[in-house]
């Protein structure tokens, strides 16, 4: 069962400009989040900004009852939540989301992520690594924006890092470089996590091709838990005029790209 | 007491212990299941929130079914909050409802997120008046009625609730709002417009409950942008009786046992036996 706590801030770290790394302790989260899964950060003891941030997990470190996570600044919250010094204690709710990336028996699997979806992806391949055969798709919008390749390249047997302006990397978008490689050999399962217009490719790749994948999405969050109905995705199954919703917090944040309409 | 916002209850089991709660007033629950409107459905605002939910609940039979049970488990008040798009489904709806084990019937005419119903009968005095009516006939539990703030004399429909033989009324549901995102150009809401909640509406809500609590006789159960005690105090010095918790609960889950210890502390502070004897004691200028 999630929990609420107070997290001490153990590491920080800033990867660019407006993305930072945290590392944060909490045994009760480390000990049971799965690869997937999100937490909701309350920034601040104000009423403003009102909401949780939710935040997906970068690697669970269990023997050190520890919890790593990425984001970039985009409003007040992060700003607010990238001001936190080490030995702070942060409030955090988690780990949130019943629908986690499943690994199933796979010895074959392709991670591909874009931008700053990737973060989800991280602790995936670490885990599914352990049994499988990791191929990992990243791609970034430039040379300046690419993140974490050292750490993917460490969880992942093959890792493709690409730009859409070539400056980096390989030239092009990463889906590019995973159909080339599906047209080459057999994979058991697509993971993706990333903007809706990738995730949307690599749906319609998986499913014309009949090949298990799993989209990792997200939706303005109210509360994180499942009381609020706010984060709604369309189920795939949803007849034409009488729509159809499940919840990214709850259901999700990971769903098979067969269930969801996005 | 917890409102809407709260699901069934069971998403704040997990943290929280729900035999704290004088009460649980469920989400907007219908007669047939809702699907909800297009995400996406929450926005969030300085110091609060706009939502719009568009009542998505499995209806009151799934509701009957699966949740009630669990709830009755335990030991607090069950009010379920019922919406309808006619007279005749407020009507069914309650027949269905008074013959559940639950403990009263919050009457929903203030939803703004539905496009009909709801709101529609909520903002005249007639309107209000006739689903009361109807509705009281055929229910025999407690029964409050759900007041939207988006009229221009909430006294009004106040006393339409009070006439129509409700038991009490409560307020606010919330204010219609929209917030535009400049660089699309496009309101954040998918439905565009949606109700504000949050601390950002209290003053309004405390203005309306110390309105409402002049003009009717009938106990006054005040919400809107509740996260504190101290907020509940303001509340019922204004002239609420009892008082609820809706996105407030979004902060974190224990925010309602907060809520309760910063009330009893008040009364320390203050040396107040009875929180009855506060209610409506505000003294204006
Ligand atoms: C996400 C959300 C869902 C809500 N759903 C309902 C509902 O189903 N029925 C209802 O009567 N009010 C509903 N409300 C309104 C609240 O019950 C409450 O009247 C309003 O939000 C003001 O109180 P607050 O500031 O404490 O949230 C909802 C509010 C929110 C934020």
């Amino acid at each position: 069962m999630p929990v609420n706590v107070k997290a001490k801030l153990i590491s920080k770290e800033q990867l660019k400009n407006d993305i930072f790394k945290f590392v944060i302790s909490s045994k009760e989260i480390a000990n049971i989040a799965k690869p997937g899964q999100f937490l909701e950060i309350r920034v601040s003891n104000n009423i403003d900004p009102f909401l949780r941030r939710p935040i997906s997990i970068y690697d669970i470190d269990k023997e050190n009852s520890s919890l790593t996570f990425i984001f970039q600044v985009k409003g007040k919250g992060t700003t607010i939540l990238s001001q936190k010094n080490v030995g702070e204690e942060i409030d955090v709710m988690g780990p949130l989301g019943f629908g986690c990336f499943k690994l199933e028996n796979y010895k074959n699997i392709s991670i591909i992520g874009g931008g700053i979806g990737v973060f989800p992806l991280h602790e995936l391949a670490k885990t599914a690594k352990q049994n499988a055969n990791v191929n990992t798709y990243l791609g970034f919008r430039s040379k300046d924006f690419v993140l974490c390749e050292n750490d993917f390249n460490n969880v992942s047997n093959k890792l493709v890092i690409t730009t859409d302006d070539g400056s980096y990397g390989e030239n092009g978008f990463a889906i590019n470089y995973l159909t080339a490689d599906l047209d080459k050999s057999n994979t058991d399962c697509i993971y993706a996590c990333g903007p809706l217009p990738m995730l949307r490719a690599v749906q319609k790749l998986a499913l014309e091709r009949n090949i298990p994948c799993q989209l990792s999405l997200e939706e303005r969050m109210g509360c994180g838990i499942g009381a609020c109905l706010g984060c709604a995705v369309k189920t795939s199954s949803s007849p034409k005029d009488a729509p159809q919703y499940m919840h990214v917090c709850k259901a999700g944040p990971v769903f098979d790209a067969k269930d969801v309409e996005i | 007491m917890l409102h809407g916002t709260f699901g069934y209850g069971r998403e704040f089991d997990q943290f929280i212990d729900l035999n704290k709660l004088g009460g649980i007033i469920t989400k907007g629950t219908s007669l047939k299941p809702r699907p909800g409107n297009k995400p996406p459905r929450i926005c969030e605002t300085p110091s609060g929130m706009l939502n719009s939910i568009g009542l998505q609940n499995p209806g009151v039979e799934y509701f009957a079914q699966n949740d009630l049970p669990w709830l009755k488990k335990f030991d607090t008040a069950i009010i379920v909050n019922a919406c309808g798009s006619s007279i005749d489904e407020y009507v069914e709806l309650c027949k269905i409802l008074n013959t559940l084990d639950i403990d009263g019937v919050e009457l929903n005419l203030s939803c703004p997120n539905v496009k009909a119903g709801c709101l529609a009968f909520g903002t005249t005095y007639e309107g209000v008046k006739e689903v009361t009516t109807a509705v009281r006939k055929v229910l025999d539990k407690p029964l409050i009625v759900k007041l939207t703030p988006n009229v221009t004399d909430i006294t009004l429909t106040a006393k339409a609730v009070e006439d129509a033989g409700a038991d009490a009324v409560s307020l606010i549901n919330t204010l219609l709002g929209m917030s535009i995102n400049i660089d699309t150009r496009k309101p954040y809401l998918a439905n565009n417009t949606g109700g504000l909640s949050g601390p950002a509406v209290k003053p309004v809500a405390v203005r309306m409950v110390y309105q409402v609590a002049k003009a009717v006789n009938i106990p006054v159960l005040g919400m809107g942008g509740i996260v504190t005690g101290e907020d509940a105090i303001e509340f019922m010095l204004a002239g609420a009786n009892a008082v609820s918790i809706g996105c407030g609960n979004f902060i974190s889950p224990d925010v309602s046992i907060n809520a309760i210890e910063g009330i009893e502390s008040y009364m320390t502070k203050h040396k107040i036996d009875d929180i009855n004897s506060i209610v409506g004691t505000v003294e204006m200028n």
